[in-house]
């Protein structure tokens, strides 16, 4: 059995939902009978004989000089196993790892600690509680230095140099990055009737997941063989990762992903912490549970967002948009960490065209480095895409503002026409189908728009602030084609194997990762849908790079596009050769078989008919198989996506304002989403209210908020606010159907949609209801109230 | 998983026991009941009390009733159970109004009426609930019992007139004719502390208002009562305009500071606004009260 790149096969006519319980269709989450009953396994879950803890000392100060360390307190107590410093890894190599974006980030801190929270020293001890207390014994000596805070002042002459450590280095720029035509755009924007101009911050706001990030990592001196369960969402990324890092051979790593408490993007990284452990782990030879706390996770971990835009939109005054100019400015904290496709410095900003017809497009993002923590690229972005997604949709609301127009008048007037597709947009994406005009149309439908419009109309004159909002948001998901699209090097192609057990049940093995996605039932059913076997015949297996083929794991809403694709190749490669061995069972030429859902069957006689359940059994059995046909039934195969997939959606948002406090209270929220091919439509709605929610967080509460001197305010959730039921409304959801062209099921993905496209449409139903062009995300009441009274500071 | 610092735990069987080990154990011991605000601060290892002293089995500070023209409140009375109490609701609908927005459900199931005054946060809603209503507070200490005004009883942010070795015991509402109770707060998501938040009580008494609580939580370095406001509508009818006038007072006289919930300015304009609202509606209750009260005097 040899394993083979696939290109893109032709898509198959997707089944009808009506046709579960064999394939696609609403089913209950296989997951869910463990979740619901607290049979879950964690990370923190794990318990080993002889298990040491870890804690982590962190750093007080955003920038300081590491005058000494004096570990000797923390090391006398009686529980204490070893006390590691930047020192220690030093000796070893390690006081330095690689980010995802070819940066460099200190495992613990050696000269310098450059965000407050920092790594600086970790303690291994006999318990939890040990190794926080001990973490307190340790004394630091810092000589405190300017902190650059506030990314807009990042590049000024004179501002202190963060990143000293890079020879030679004398500013804090990181990178500067284009895309688009620029003469081109400038030739349009200087003819047009009408250009509108808006700076705009996506502030850093944070994945937080329920789940904190950790790990045990245990290495077992006798054997070589490290064993490391994570919380991670691409443990074969790490895997390899770590061997080419710290040295160890790749076969001698297991990376274990348990259940997983949500990633968001959170969980893509390696952190110190991780690393720490394993050093732990080999100095004491026992295993090392390290775990870390809500603040840790909120304060060091990777956040998303923190870019400074300025949009520029050219129309002509009948309100016809000829192009999009845009100026960020990203910050990426002390280390840039962010994680995305190594050519893309930026993410997928550059989709930021949107889901319109226009002219030219140009855009130049400069990254950064601050006093802050590292990351970037995190929480349900899919690469940048929810800051394109914002800037676009803020900016074409404006656009109506200033011309009169009604938002979504205008949008339906220049939204990309079906047969625009496949479309190359300016910034040279290619997107693959949509039908955006029907899509819209159905979201003003549900929600009622014209009497939405009416109904405020009527509040206005009663002093009462209603407001409407419209997004439409076009995607790109499922990275990548690996000719383009890699991560260190490493190509983002999936692979996939299926075994069909002799009694006709099956087992697959993914290389994605869930973190509450559903992939044991969503897989299961596309591999359903394939072979007629059905999905409670068949167990996904993923997260454990013994157990599963090589795969960059699930962020970017690539789980489906790319790793789902993979399963519909596998299980079309099985029942290609059931077809063989149906053949020889029936002593008949497998060109004269035809296959109906889960058997073949002779051509004109339809009676005389093999399972594939008979034809694991024969294939396992004695039958005589033809020459060159190998025995047993199972395939595996590499999925290499020929391009993006675009799901793409019409949100329609109503809130109401209160006059006198500013506080905002959102209404409805209608949701008309385009993911292609549905597989199963329960999980795809609970992926949206997730989504939804998360948009009205970041819309109307959340901050990863500092102060001058760059400590961190939001560290626990009293300060990081996270939307409960009680601040969102009853979702009221939709859909249309428009399938992928060049994916095997016609699948788009849906994790992202809801987060990418939601918080413009919030913001654009306060702006509405308040009647202010512009004010940031949060919109606490607060900040409401300074809008609506002309003061809208800058949020920092 | 945040761990606090090593302590020593005693469980008290009674009042009595519960002063004796604040006696011996000294000033480093502190008394816990639900824990909602001392463990979060242990587990940040902001607080590092030696000791705890445990007071949940003292079921005999738990207590709701109606003696001597007043609502006694035991000091381990949970936050559920003034939400859920329809004598307090009958008498004080401002406690309602107050607990439905504070925390959340788990918080309230343990959290007692006792810890949040003693907490002494300046954000805290109970406080500004128990000023305008002008509350006593029954102190208890190993020599003897005092009485304190709740005008009284803060020293500043996070500090109160208890002593080391004293507990607060007792909560009590004097019970007003005719008289109305609300609160309102501005928070950023449910559970939320206020962002700002006024409590106001009023009494009627042929059509014009005679007495008079307004208090503000959030908006000073400690909770205490808007005095100017609350004399600005002694005697007054109970108008728009009156409210405004309280509110305008109540918004002068407050101390708010900018913060991640909003700026100095929007504070002071929320204890404007919301003062208003709460004087409304407070008014409104008192009309209901009077009306009431009224109808049952024909009766009877």
């Amino acid at each position: 059995m040899t394993t083979v790149e696939e290109s893109a096969p032709a898509p198959e006519p997707a089944a009808a939902p009506e046709e579960r319980p064999i394939g696609y269709g609403r089913l209950r989450r296989k997951e869910d009978p463990r979740f619901v009953r607290g049979k879950g396994h964690y990370v923190d879950d794990i318990q080993l004989p002889g298990m040491l803890h870890g804690a982590v000392l962190r750093s007080p100060l955003a920038h300081a000089r590491i005058v000494s360390i004096d570990t000797s307190a923390a090391e006398s107590h009686p529980k204490v196993k070893a006390v590691i410093t930047g020192a220690t890894l030093e000796g070893l190599g390690l006081a330095w790892m690689p980010t995802l974006s070819m940066d460099t980030q200190a495992v613990l801190a050696t000269d310098k600690v450059r965000f407050q929270g920092q790594e600086v020293a970790f303690v291994v001890a006999e318990d939890h509680y040990a190794a926080r207390d001990a973490v307190e014994l340790i004394d630091v000596e810092y000589e405190p230095l300017d902190p650059v805070i506030d990314a807009r002042h990042a590049l000024d002459p004179g501002a202190p140099v963060i990143r000293d450590d890079q020879e030679g280095r004398t500013d804090n720029h990181i990178f500067d990055w284009e895309a688009g035509d620029k003469a081109a755009t400038d030739a349009v924007f200087a003819r047009a009737d009408v250009v509108v101009t808006q700076d705009m911050l996506y502030p850093r706001v944070h994945p937080a997941p329920l789940e904190t990030c950790g790990c045990v990592a245990d290495m077992d001196p006798v054997e070589g063989k490290l064993t490391l369960w994570e919380t991670t969402q691409a443990p074969h990324a790490h895997r390899t990762l770590y061997a080419m890092v710290a040295g160890l051979p790749e076969h001698k790593i297991r990376v274990v992903s348990p259940d997983i408490g949500g990633g968001f993007g959170n969980k893509v990284g390696i952190y110190p912490g991780y690393v720490c452990a394993v050093v732990g782990s080999i100095l004491t030879g026992k295993p090392v549970k390290w775990v870390e706390d809500r603040s840790e996770n909120l304060m060091s971990t990777s956040f998303a967002r923190d870019y400074h835009m300025h949009g520029e939109i050219a129309a002509t005054r009948d309100g016809r948009i000829l192009a999009v100019r845009v100026d960020v400015l990203a910050d990426h904290g002390a280390f840039n960490g962010t994680a995305q496709p190594t050519k893309y410095p930026a993410g997928f900003f550059h989709i930021f065209t949107g889901s319109y017809d226009i002219e030219a497009a140009h855009c130049k993002v400069t990254g950064v480095y601050t006093n802050k923590a590292p990351g970037g690229v995190a929480y349900a972005c899919s690469f940048r895409v929810t800051e394109a997604v914002y800037l676009i949709e803020r900016m074409v609301d404006c656009l109506a503002d200033e011309l009169g127009e009604d938002p979504a008048e205008l949008r339906m007037k220049n939204l990309l026409r079906p047969e625009q597709f496949p479309y190359h947009n300016k910034t040279g994406w290619e997107y693959d189908s949509g039908d955006y005009p029907t899509t819209l149309r159905k979201a003003l439908d549900v929600a009622g728009y014209q009497e939405l419009r009416r109904e405020q109309a009527e509040r206005r004159e009663r002093g009462e602030l209603m407001g409407v909002g419209v997004s439409f948001f076009t995607e790109t998901v499922g990275a990548g084609p690996r000719a383009h699209m890699d991560i260190l090097g490493l190509g983002m192609a999936d692979g996939c194997e299926l075994r069909i057990h002799p009694t006709g049940k099956a087992v697959l093995r993914i290389s994605v990762q869930s973190q509450g996605q559903g992939h044991e039932t969503t897989f299961a059913q596309i591999v359903a849908e394939e072979l007629g076997i059905p999905p409670e015949d068949i167990e996904v297996v993923h997260g454990d790079t013994d157990q599963t083929p090589f795969g960059l794991g699930t962020y970017g809403s690539r789980s489906t596009p790319v790793s789902g694709a993979a399963a519909a190749v596998v299980a079309r490669k099985v029942r290609d050769k059931s077809r063989i061995i149906a053949g020889a069972m029936l002593e008949i030429a497998p060109d004269d078989l035809e296959w109906e859902k889960g058997r073949w069957l002779v051509k004109g006689d339809p009676g005389n008919a093999r399972t594939i359940q008979e034809i694991a059994l024969a294939a396992h059995g004695v039958l005589e198989l033809p020459e060159g046909v190998e025995g047993h039934l199972e395939a595996t195969t590499v999925y290499n996506p020929p391009n993006l997939t675009y799901p793409y959606g019409a949100y329609i948002c109503v809130v109401d304002v209160d006059p006198g406090t500013g506080a905002v209270k959102v209404r409805r929220f209608v949701a008309v989403d385009d993911c292609g091919t549905r597989i199963n439509p329960t999980i795809i709605e609970g992926q949206v209210h997730g989504g939804l929610a998360d948009g009205v967080g970041m819309a109307l509460m959340e901050i990863i908020a500092f102060d001058e001197d760059g400590n961190c305010l939001s560290g626990s959730f009293m300060d990081y606010l996270l939307p409960t039921a009680l601040e969102v409304p009853a979702w009221e959801l939709d859909h249309t159907v428009t399938p992928s062209p060049h994916h095997p099921i016609g699948a788009k993905g849906i994790g992202e949609s809801a987060t990418v496209g939601s918080p413009a449409a919030v913001v654009n139903a306060v702006m509405d209801a308040i009647g202010v062009r512009h004010a940031d995300m949060p919109l606490t009441p607060g900040r409401v109230w300074q809008a609506m009274h002309g003061g809208v500071g800058a949020p920092q | 998983m945040q761990v606090p610092a090593a302590f020593e735990y005693r469980r008290a069987s009674s009042v009595e026991d519960a002063l004796a080990l604040l006696e011996s154990l000294g000033e480093e011991a502190r008394v816990v009941a639900g824990g909602h605000s001392l463990l979060p601060m242990m587990k940040l290892r902001l607080a590092r009390p030696e000791y705890l002293i445990d007071i949940n089995d003292l079921s005999d500070l738990d207590y709701l009733r109606v003696e001597g023209g007043e609502l006694r409140v035991g000091a381990l009375t949970r936050h559920r159970s003034l939400l859920e109490s329809e004598l307090v609701f009958r008498h004080f609908p401002i406690f309602h109004d107050a607990e439905r927005v504070i925390a959340d459900p788990p918080v309230r199931n343990r959290g007692t009426i006792g810890g949040s005054l003693c907490q002494a946060d300046p954000s805290e809603d109970l406080s500004a609930v128990c000023a305008a209503l002008r509350a006593a507070l029954v102190v208890r200490g190993r020599n003897g019992t005092r009485v304190i005004p709740m005008a009284e009883f803060y020293r500043g942010p996070y500090e109160t007139e208890v002593g080391p070795a004293e507990m607060l015991v007792e909560i009590r509402l004097p019970l007003v004719a005719n008289a109305g109770s609300a609160y309102e707060k501005v928070e950023r998501k449910a559970g939320d502390w206020a962002v700002a938040a006024s409590g106001a009580a009023v009494a009627l008494e042929g059509g014009r208002i005679t007495q008079a609580g307004i208090a503000l939580a959030a908006l000073g370095a400690a909770t205490v009562n808007s005095v100017r406001a609350e004399q600005a509508l002694l005697g007054r009818e109970p108008t728009e305009e009156a409210f405004a006038a309280a509110g305008r007072s109540a918004a002068e006289d407050c101390d708010p500071v900018t913060d991640g919930r909003g700026s100095a300015e929007y504070k002071r304009h929320l204890a404007d606004e919301l003062t208003r609202r709460a004087l409304r509606r407070a008014a409104d209750r008192a009309a209901v009260a009077a009306l009431a009260a009224g109808a049952a005097g024909e009766d009877g």
